[in-house]
């Protein structure tokens, strides 16, 4: 098992990386599972009850999982798009579309339980503040990335296509935020917003640490999936896959 | 533990529809996505005998 | 510095050649921005005191959409009769020459609707000054639309379902400049300073014309492959 530590380079070939991938699945599988039940029970048996928002806050810990993962995955994407363009390899290409779907999930997510927690605790289902208008925006950016890909017939041109698309898109959402953030304050009309979040006990923090980190296990085994199936679809025609396929 | 009976924990407090819809969602979700993925993956199995009939 | 001018002035003067002898696209695109401002009012209701209010963004999203409108033509005619091709593959600099054609689209597509817009704002009754930051806030971001334009425009070059999907990819990563350029006319409304919304539109204008046309000639290059 040394060769794989020492190596990395035999494994951007997707010959090589989709045993790795199939191997590393179970894993991953298992750590989200694992993750997961020791996040729920933290956020339904061991956090207390809000002071302000009863047992309504506990939405949290799905909420910031969601959303922290939507921009973690963006980002991810981005840097594999910068590795396709630059060294041109396929499985980066690969790569950058197996995240997208699963980030777009986690951005719609945030943006239901986002709604979910806002109509109880502010009366409405849907407030214009600068966190849940970004979170909007980076759906789309996710909607824009798969949309083109799709409609792009040849796979390398799709690759580095949506790989300019997601750079473009990365650096703008910090300027995006900001001027979400500017427009927000200078009409400041109503006084809620999502950031005032209860005040933080250590289990919430725990509880809010544990289910991200079981959502960031959870998206890497999609991503794992996603890409042996994307291989697979590409790489059809070669002999290694008529061996590997059933496995 | 602080949940007096199973009623309390689905009631949530009054906030039920809204916690349970969220992390119902989520799980909902988290389902679907491997399912969807695994029906792909089957997909592409079943049709690589065929592509080899015709090579 | 003639390696730069030359064939950039070729490039701009090429294209608005070509646009001349399609003079009606262009009044076209001009009036779709003039229609979409008008229906607005007809949604929402003739009060002045509201209309006033709405204006800057009912007049920023009209020149949006109408700049979405026009953004196909950058590239795609070059690229149908193979001109983009020989272009990317002369010994001038592609990314020169790009800079030339996105120049020549804001002169024929944008400069009009700047122009439009302050007659425009005399519907919804605003005053002269407001007027001003207007046509100011215009001038600093319609460029900004066809720089950030151009790039989606060349990755949706000769792709299914073009126009709406270049839609999608570039809406996005128009809103800090609907967000900056509204948002200086409102700050004037309510009397105060546009030095902020201004500033950060110049950036925005700074920032896109640098990066720009070296973006899009790299998505192009991967277009023409």
């Amino acid at each position: 098992m040394n060769a794989p530590l020492i190596n990395w380079y035999k494994f951007s070939s997707p010959a090589t990386f989709y045993p790795l991938a199939g191997k590393l699945i179970p894993w991953f599988a298992a750590a989200t599972i694992l993750l997961a039940a020791v996040g729920l029970w933290i956020s339904f048996f061991v956090a207390p009850t809000d002071a302000q928002q009863g047992e309504g806050y506990r939405i949290i810990f799905v909420h910031v999982a969601a959303s922290w993962m939507s921009m973690f995955i963006y980002c991810v994407m981005a840097f594999w798009s910068a590795m396709c363009l630059s060294f041109n390899t396929r499985l980066s290409g690969m790569m950058a579309s197996a995240l997208a779907p699963t980030g777009a999930m986690f951005a719609f997510l945030s943006l239901l339980t986002g709604s979910l927690w806002g109509k109880p605790m502010w009366g409405a289902w849907w407030v214009w503040d600068a966190r849940l208008t970004s979170q909007l925006i980076l759906f789309f950016l996710y909607l824009g990335f798969m949309a083109l890909q799709s409609a792009i017939d040849d796979p390398r041109r799709a690759d580095k296509a949506g790989a300019i698309l997601s750079l473009v898109g990365v650096i703008n959402v910090p300027i995006i935020y900001f001027s979400v953030q500017w427009w927000n304050t200078l009409h400041q009309g109503a006084s809620v917003s999502m950031t005032k979040s209860p005040s933080m006990a250590q289990t919430m923090l725990w509880g809010m640490l544990i289910m991200a980190l079981a959502f960031w296990a959870y998206s890497i085994t999609m991503a794992l999936l996603r890409v042996r199936c994307i291989i697979l679809e590409r790489e059809m025609t070669n002999e290694w896959v008529k061996k590997n396929a059933l496995e | 533990m602080h949940w007096n009976s199973l009623n309390d924990f689905f009631a949530m407090g009054g906030y039920g529809l809204y916690v349970w819809g969220s992390f119902g969602a989520c799980a909902l979700g988290m389902l679907i996505e491997p399912l969807l993925l695994r029906a792909r993956r089957r997909a592409i199995v079943a049709r690589v005998p065929a592509k080899e009939l015709m090579e | 510095m003639s390696a730069f001018f030359v064939p950039f002035k070729q490039s701009v003067q090429r294209d608005l050649l070509l646009a001349a002898r399609h003079k009606t696209e262009l009044i076209t695109a001009l009036f779709f921005f003039v229609i979409v401002v008008n229906l607005l009012p007809l949604g929402v209701g003739p009060d002045p005191e509201l209309l006033r209010k709405i204006a800057p963004g009912i007049l920023w999203i009209g020149a949006l959409l109408a700049t979405l409108l026009g953004l196909q033509r950058m590239f795609a005619p070059d690229h149908a009769d193979g001109t983009l091709e020989q272009m990317a593959l002369s010994p001038q600099s592609f990314t020169v020459l790009v800079a030339g054609k996105i120049t020549a689209h804001w002169l024929v597509a944008g400069v009009p609707v700047v122009l439009m817009a302050p007659l425009l704002g005399l519907q919804f009754d605003l005053s002269a000054r407001s007027l001003w930051v207007l046509t100011l806030s215009f001038l600093l971001g319609r460029p900004v639309l066809s720089l950030i334009g151009s790039v989606g425009a060349a990755l949706t070059l000769g792709v299914r379902g073009g126009g709406v999907l270049l839609s999608l990819l570039i809406l996005p990563l128009y809103i800090p400049a609907l967000i900056f350029g509204a948002g200086a006319v409102e700050a004037d409304l309510a009397g105060l300073s546009i030095e902020g919304h201004m500033s950060l539109l110049a950036a925005l204008a700074v920032l896109s014309a640098f990066f720009g046309p070296w973006v899009t000639t790299f998505a192009l290059r991967i277009a023409l492959e």
